[in-house]
Parts: structure tokens; C-alpha cells; sequence
């Protein structure tokens, strides 16, 4: 089974995580722009931090047969340093249209400021323009709360909710976002907030209509492997094949399909001259079933 | 007149694309000439949407024209957004030349993967080239190696611009990252013996640690054979005429040829096999670079 997995950092992650993914049956990947654990001071680490996106860090995922794309935007925990945020605001639009982007995101709140939502406004607006979807981070902290004012803003905004993919959802959210015909994503959060297990009784409870697996793997504690890994144990909990692809796959092809940048030809017949920029010709991936996991053939280094 | 590379790519996008994706095409051609970069920057963006990626797949007769229109300029390998979008580029106004380089830092410091590779395969079409030999030398120094091919392989620039160290690390380069050599243009031109000396420092690197080394290194040292390293290099062939893969045997006899010291002759003499005139025509760098 193909898997995609819409929410991942693949910056803050090692090849070794990407050799994984690859034989668990990742295909395709998305990497929001977000925070990098330490706030930026400059405009220009933000374009370069951007341009890495749709540059070194797709080269690099296509080395492991993994289509990587991304989403744009200035995250909310740095939204609250405002005239930086004006000034990266600016720029987002250099960005938007490159191929590879998928959406305006992750946006949204952290700590519910008046100048996140004034952020969260602004680029809901520049989504509008550009004509892509949007992913939406729910705060940690306060989330039904935060979970619902960002609903709210974005209907005021006019955004129809088909084009917004709600992240970061629980028990508790859920139903309220898909009530209101938003996509509903979750993370699975090792250790902590949302595990696997609870994830297979969301689907079994609500459904696989507009429901979205993620891993939100960045640089802290984080499983790169958890789409594949809930993927599995759906299965073996007995939830339909059919939902399992939905979940972990269909949906966020159908969510960020909508910018016109993520179509599964790209993975499974990619034209010329991507083979030849990205892949150099070999057909790791193409028409191939994934490899299943194994443990280490050899210590030896070569 | 002959045709300019401009009229080249317009015509060859314009046989490629649906009429209404060239007058799109056009409209943007006309607006980025007036001076206006924003709607530059956007349809350098939306090329690919607009016009598709497919391969130009250019006949012989083109590609003449284009080596006519810009000696050395092989776009064999070109889609149809790469022409489109050099086509853009081209298009910039350069009176005021320090805001036409702010234009091109802006496009390449934002540039995604693709667009990277247009943007170095299209650096011989530049005016000015001069002015773009920084940018050239950090296309060679990526990671991506794609975009290092953009520059290294098919493309003119290199051999005519950079000075010899750049040159040089470019060519090790690519035997370091596995691409091939045969691609480089001016290969042989700018052959030179800090080149010879560096490549058979590798090789023995590679050697030490058990590795195989591409044939085509041999090409860069064949005609400094003779004085690279006090004879090391001419041992080192001898060696692998003997010794060598057949793809190794055949580098061995390329680059002795190359070479004009009485000693590369004699070593050729000594392989009567390898010296005959049959051989001798079956196989050249293109085929040794193919077959490895
Ligand atoms: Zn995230």
C-alpha cells in the first residue's frame, strides 16, 4: 500500500528516517514551513529557510524515491514579532507559486495574540489569491477553544471549508471540524497527546470521509514512521482496507490536490524530465512494491 | 542575420505548446521586457503550469541551429519550461545592468529544483558572461546534482569562463559525485597539468580504499602522462593496459595516444594487441564514458 504522510519536517530529520519511510511505502511527503525551535531574527533566514524547502530538501527525499513537497507560510509562534512578520509576509508571495507548494501553512495560533490572528488574517487572504488550500496548526494548549476560533476566522474569511485542512485534532475536536466540512488531520504523538492506538478507534468512530493521518515529525520527539505504523495497526485492529487508504493516503491526496501541484502521476509516471532532475533517470519508485522492513543487512561501513 | 538563441526557443516552444499557452507565453516576454518584475517573477513561477514539462525533443537540424546561434549550445536535453523560461529570462531589460543582477540573485536565492536547472543550462545565453562567474561557481559547488549537471554537462560556460582551479575542481568533481565526463564541453581544450597531478591523487585515494575508479579519468592525464608525478602516471597506465577491466585497458591506450613522449609509444608497442589500427578505431571516449 502507497502511503503519504502530509506533515513532516523532513528538515530536522536524518537519511536514515527517509530509507525507512521509503521501505514502510511512503511515496510522497509534505513539509509546512514552521518554526525551527529557535525564533528567527531576519527576513533572510526566512527565504532561505523557504527556498530550502522547495530546493535542497525535495532534492534530497528524491534520492530516497520520496516525492517531497511543501506548504508556505509564517508559522503563529513567530507571527508575534511583528514587524519581522510584516517583512516575511512580503515575501511569501516569491514562493507561492513554485511548483512543489501545496498550500499556505502551517498558520494559525499558538498563544491566541491579536497579532497571530492579524498574521492568520493576512494569509488567509494571500491563499484566497493564490488559489491554494490551507493547513491550519491548532495550539496545544487551549485547543478546542483555538480549534474553533480558527474555523470561525477562516468561514469569515470566505474560505470554503473543502479548501482547509484542520491539524493537529483530537477526540474532543473532531467532530466539530468535520461538522463544519473542514478536512480533519491527526498527529500521531509518540509517548505523549495522541497515540496509534487512539487514532484507530477516531477512524472506527468517525469514519474515513475527510479524516488525515500525519507524523509532524520535526526535531523533537517524534515517530517519522507513524502514518505507515497506524496504517498497520488499523489493519490488524480490522478497520477496512478501504478506510486505511482513505486515511493514510486518498484524502490528503484529494485535500492538497486542490493546488494543482500534487498529482499521483508524479510519483507513479513522473515526466522526462523530473526523472531526470530528481530521480537521474532510476525508477526506484515507480510501478515498484515497497520494500518491507528488514532488520540491517551488514555493520560493515562502505 | 542568423538566428539569435531567443528566436531559436520561440520557435521551437511555439511548435511545442497550444496557441493560446505562446500568447500567454508572449504577453509575459513583452511585460518583463518593459521592466516590470513582478509579473516576471510570477511567470517564471507559472511556466510549467502554463506550458507543460514535456521534452522539446529537438531534431539534428535544430540542434545545428542552435550551435550556430551560440557556438557550443547543446539544448538536446531541454523541456519545454526550461526554453520557456530562459526565454523570460532573456527577455530582462540590461541598461541598467547592477538591476538586472538584482533581478537574477532574486530569482536564483528563491529558485525551486527545476527551476535552478533552467536557470544554469541557460548561463551561456547570458550577456555579459563575465558578470555571472560567481553564480557559475556556486551551481558547482551544490549538492544537488542535478543542478551541478545544469552547469557542468552540455553547457559552454564553464570551459570559457572559469579560471583554471574553478575548472579544475569541476572536473573532480564530477568523477567524485559518479557523473560523467564525456558531457563536459572543452574537455580536451583545457586539459592542464595541476589537473593531471590532482585526478592521479584520486585515484589513488580511491585505489587505497578499494574502490573503482571511472575510466574517464585518464582522459584528463594522458597528455601530461610523461611529467605528472616523476612517471607515476605512466606506471600507473602501463599497469592497467597489463592489468585493467577492458574499459580501463581502453582508457589506457586513449590517454597514451594523447600523450607525446617517446615513452607513452614505447608503452604502446609493448601491446601489440591494443596498437593495431582495428582496435584502435573501436572504441573512443564517448563509447568508454557510455559503457561505464
Ligand atoms: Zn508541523
Amino acid at each position: 500500500m502507497h502511503i503519504i504522510d502530509p506533515h513532516t519536517h523532513m528538515s530536522a530529520r536524518t537519511t536514515d528516517d527517509y530509507e525507512a519511510m521509503a521501505a514502510a511505502g511512503v511515496v510522497a511527503v509534505i513539509e509546512p514551513a514552521f518554526w525551527l525551535g529557535q525564533p528567527r531574527t531576519s527576513v533572510g533566514t526566512f527565504q532561505d529557510y523557504y527556498a530550502s524547502l522547495v530546493g535542497w530538501e525535495r532534492f534530497r527525499a528524491a534520492q530516497f524515491g520520496i516525492r517531497h513537497y511543501c506548504t508556505i507560510g509564517l508559522n503563529s509562534k513567530e507571527a508575534n514579532n511583528e514587524p519581522l512578520a510584516e517583512e516575511v509576509l512580503e515575501i511569501l508571495p516569491l514562493f507561492l507559486a513554485k511548483e512543489g507548494v501545496v498550500a499556505v501553512g502551517e498558520i494559525g495560533f499558538d498563544d491566541m495574540t491579536a497579532t497571530e490572528e492579524k498574521m492568520f488574517r493576512a494569509q488567509l487572504e494571500l491563499a484566497k489569491e493564490v488559489e491554494l488550500p490551507v493547513m491550519v496548526h491548532t495550539p496545544h494548549r487551549n485547543k478546542k477553544q483555538g480549534t474553533l476560533r480558527s474555523m470561525e476566522i477562516c468561514e469569515e474569511h470566505g474560505l470554503p471549508p473543502h479548501m482547509v485542512v484542520i491539524d493537529h485534532n483530537n477526540e474532543e475536536t473532531v467532530q466539530s471540524v468535520l461538522d463544519r466540512g473542514f478536512w480533519a488531520a491527526f498527529t500521531i504523538y509518540p509517548k505523549t497527546k495522541m497515540g496509534n492506538e487512539r487514532m484507530v478507534e477516531v477512524v472506527r468512530n468517525f469514519g474515513s470521509e475527510r479524516i488525515i493521518v500525519d507524523s509532524s515529525a520535526d526535531w523533537g520527539v517524534s515517530d517519522p514512521l507513524a502514518v505507515p505504523k497506524t496504517a498497520r495497526l488499523m489493519l490488524e485492529r480490522g478497520i477496512a482496507q478501504e478506510d486505511v487508504e482513505l486515511t493514510c493516503y486518498q484524502n490528503a491526496l484529494s485535500a492538497y490536490g486542490q493546488s494543482g501541484q500534487f498529482n499521483e502521476s508524479d510519483w507513479l509516471n513522473p515526466a522526462a524530465i523530473d526523472q531526470r532532475n530528481l530521480f537521474e533517470g532510476n525508477s526506484v519508485l515507480r510501478g515498484q512494491t515497497p520494500r518491507v522492513d528488514e532488520p540491517n543487512e551488514s555493520e560493515i561501513i562502505t | 542575420m542568423s538566428a539569435t538563441p531567443s528566436d531559436c526557443l520561440s520557435k521551437w516552444v511555439s511548435q511545442s505548446v497550444p496557441a493560446d499557452a505562446f500568447a500567454w507565453l508572449e504577453e509575459q516576454r513583452a511585460a518583463t521586457a518593459a521592466g516590470e518584475t513582478k509579473p516576471f517573477y510570477l511567470a517564471f513561477g507559472l511556466t510549467a503550469r502554463k506550458l507543460g514539462k514535456a521534452d522539446l525533443s529537438l531534431s539534428t537540424a535544430d540542434l545545428e541551429e542552435a550551435d550556430t546561434a551560440r557556438s557550443g549550445w547543446n539544448p538536446a536535453n531541454w523541456s519545454i519550461d526550461q526554453a520557456a523560461r530562459t526565454l523570460l529570462v532573456l527577455a530582462l531589460p540590461i541598461e541598467d545592468f547592477a538591476h538586472y543582477l538584482k533581478t537574477l540573485d532574486r530569482l536564483f536565492a528563491a529558485a525551486e529544483v527545476g527551476e535552478l536547472v533552467a536557470l544554469y543550462q541557460a548561463l551561456p545565453l547570458l550577456p555579459s558572461p563575465l558578470a555571472h562567474q560567481n553564480r557559475a561557481a556556486e551551481g558547482i559547488r551544490t549538492n544537488m546534482k542535478s543542478v551541478f549537471c545544469a552547469v557542468a554537462h552540455h553547457n559552454p560556460y564553464p570551459s570559457e569562463q572559469l579560471d583554471e582551479n574553478a575548472w579544475n575542481q569541476m572536473i573532480l568533481k564530477c568523477l567524485f559525485v559518479g557523473v560523467k565526463l564525456d558531457p563536459v564541453i572543452g574537455l580536451d581544450q583545457r586539459a592542464n597539468a595541476n589537473l593531471a597531478s590532482m585526478l592521479l591523487d584520486y585515484a589513488h585515494e580511491r585505489w587505497a580504499a578499494n574502490r573503482d575508479i571511472s575510466p574517464e579519468l585518464w582522459r584528463m592525464i594522458g597528455p601530461y602522462a610523461a611529467e605528472t608525478q616523476n612517471g607515476k602516471a605512466m606506471e600507473d597506465l602501463n599497469k592497467l593496459l597489463k592489468e585493467g577491466r577492458e574499459l580501463e585497458q581502453q582508457a589506457a591506450i586513449l590517454a597514451l595516444r594523447s600523450c607525446q613522449a617517446d615513452e607513452a609509444q614505447a608503452i604502446l608497442q609493448g601491446h601489440p594487441k591494443w596498437a593495431s589500427a582495428a582496435e584502435a578505431k573501436a572504441f573512443t571516449w564517448s563509447s568508454i564514458a557510455a559503457a561505464s
